[in-house]
């Protein structure tokens, strides 16, 4: 019991000093996207780790954000649907559409230092 | 992590006059040539009784919204309508795909319901657009792949009065950056189909994206065609029907003909005379005045095939 109740303290304890960090530091990271006339835009996304990137079909005929490594996939998006992905883990993510693949993009996803993209 | 949120949400005037909705091409096999015949015309009326002829029928996107046509359903049944009314019964329909627009169970239901009027025997083979859910591909191969005996994802062959079609997917397991695609599995599927037919054998392939390289930026083509080609060239009339592209494409290439239908839904831009492959708008007026106004005739050999564009209002 005494040892459940040290470890929730310290769990306690740790999400507090989370929040703070959190709060001093990032802000919850959103990114936007859509898909213009047959083409992601941009098709080349560099954002920070932990970062949520919407996608919102704007073309009248249905795609797909589908990752080539299986990392991510969204379902059928019709005219307006949106697909939103986030991104914790540093890496290069290329995607494509599964009815059009000749339509691809990259999410290349980097680890932020001192506030900045590297 | 992942969440899909739903929001509701000139060319030259001849070149728009060759694409049209609401139609169907009917093929007649006449000593193994194919000749084809948009519906409407009065020529596809004049065809000899006795030949043997078939329809084909594709892009219907049922579920599509947008303009130009917001109801593609009864565009459908109009073009099912036409096909009611020939004075000669096709002996049976083939459907190349994108029969629905989101391969949703109600959109692959009222095309089924439509297309049922017709009373005709009909083969299937998908486009892209039906093999979107979440199993891809699974909605349509329970659908249509039994009756046919499909393999894989779903292709298949059939005899009727002595021509051997073949039904192939083109639009399963796409890879990022490139066309429309066959694979390993079907091909060998193909040459082993193919390897005990004699020569004279009049062969119909048909599947939804074109089998020559229409337009490579907007994906109009398939990747390894060529194969498939290679197993055809020994026979003395190949025709390969395509659809996909919602506009009237021909080629002959040897003993090879390719035709693409166009769609009973909405017409597309010519290869590269739109930022992209969607839907071309048009006036609904005009959508209708130029319903069935193509012609085609497919001849075997070399010959450039013939393209008569007509408007219905001046038959």
């Amino acid at each position: 019991m005494s040892l459940l109740r040290d470890s929730l303290c310290a769990f306690a304890a740790g999400s507090v000093v989370c929040c703070v960090v959190y709060g001093a530091t990032a802000l919850p990271a959103e990114t936007r996207a859509t898909i213009d006339n047959f083409m992601f835009k941009p098709d080349t996304i560099t954002v920070p780790v932990g970062t949520t990137v919407v996608w919102q079909n704007d073309d009248e005929i249905p795609h797909t954000v589908t990752s080539v490594d299986g990392t991510f996939h969204s379902s059928p998006l019709d005219t307006k649907d949106k697909f939103s992905f986030t991104f914790d883990k540093a890496g290069t993510f290329e995607y494509f559409c599964r009815l059009h693949p000749r339509m691809k993009g990259k999410v290349v996803v980097a680890v932020v230092n001192g506030g900045t993209v590297r | 992590m992942a969440k899909d949120e739903k929001d509701d949400v000139d060319r030259r005037a001849a070149l728009e006059c060759m694409i049209w909705a609401g139609t169907g091409v009917l093929w007649t096999m006449a000593g193994g040539v194919p000749r084809s015949s948009v519906l409407g015309i009065s020529e596809a009326k004049a065809q000899p009784a006795s030949g043997f002829t078939f329809l084909q029928i594709s892009d219907s996107h049922i579920g599509f919204k947008h303009a130009p046509n917001p109801n593609p359903l009864a565009t459908l049944e109009e073009a099912i309508a036409k096909v009611g009314a020939l004075p000669q019964k096709p002996a049976f329909m083939i459907h190349t795909g994108d029969i629905t627009h989101l391969s949703k169970p109600e959109e692959f239901d009222n095309a089924d319901q439509v297309i049922g009027k017709a009373k005709l025997d009909t083969f299937y083979v998908p486009g892209e657009h039906d093999v979107i859910d979440e199993n891809p591909g699974t909605a349509y191969l329970e659908r249509y792949g039994k009756r046919t005996q499909a393999k894989g994802t779903g292709w298949y062959s059939f005899d009727n009065s002595g021509v051997h079609f073949v039904g192939l997917v083109n639009v399963a397991n796409l890879k990022a950056g490139g066309m429309g695609s066959l694979g390993a599995e079907q091909l060998a599927w193909l040459a082993d189909d193919l390897k005990d037919k004699s020569a004279s054998t009049p062969i119909v392939l048909f599947a939804h994206i074109p089998f020559w390289t229409v337009y490579a930026e907007w994906g109009w083509g398939t990747e390894d065609s060529a194969q498939v080609l290679d197993l055809a060239k020994r026979f003395g009339s190949v025709t390969v029907l395509n659809g996909h592209i919602h506009q009237i494409m021909q080629k002959a290439e040897g003993t090879l003909t390719f035709h693409t239908a166009r769609s009973t839904a909405f017409p597309m831009p010519a290869p590269g005379t739109a930022p992209g492959p969607g839907p071309m708008k048009v006036p609904e007026d005009k959508l209708r005045s130029v319903l069935g106004i193509t012609k085609i005739a497919v001849k075997r050999g070399t010959q450039p095939l013939a393209i008569t564009d007509s408007d219905l209002t001046k038959v």
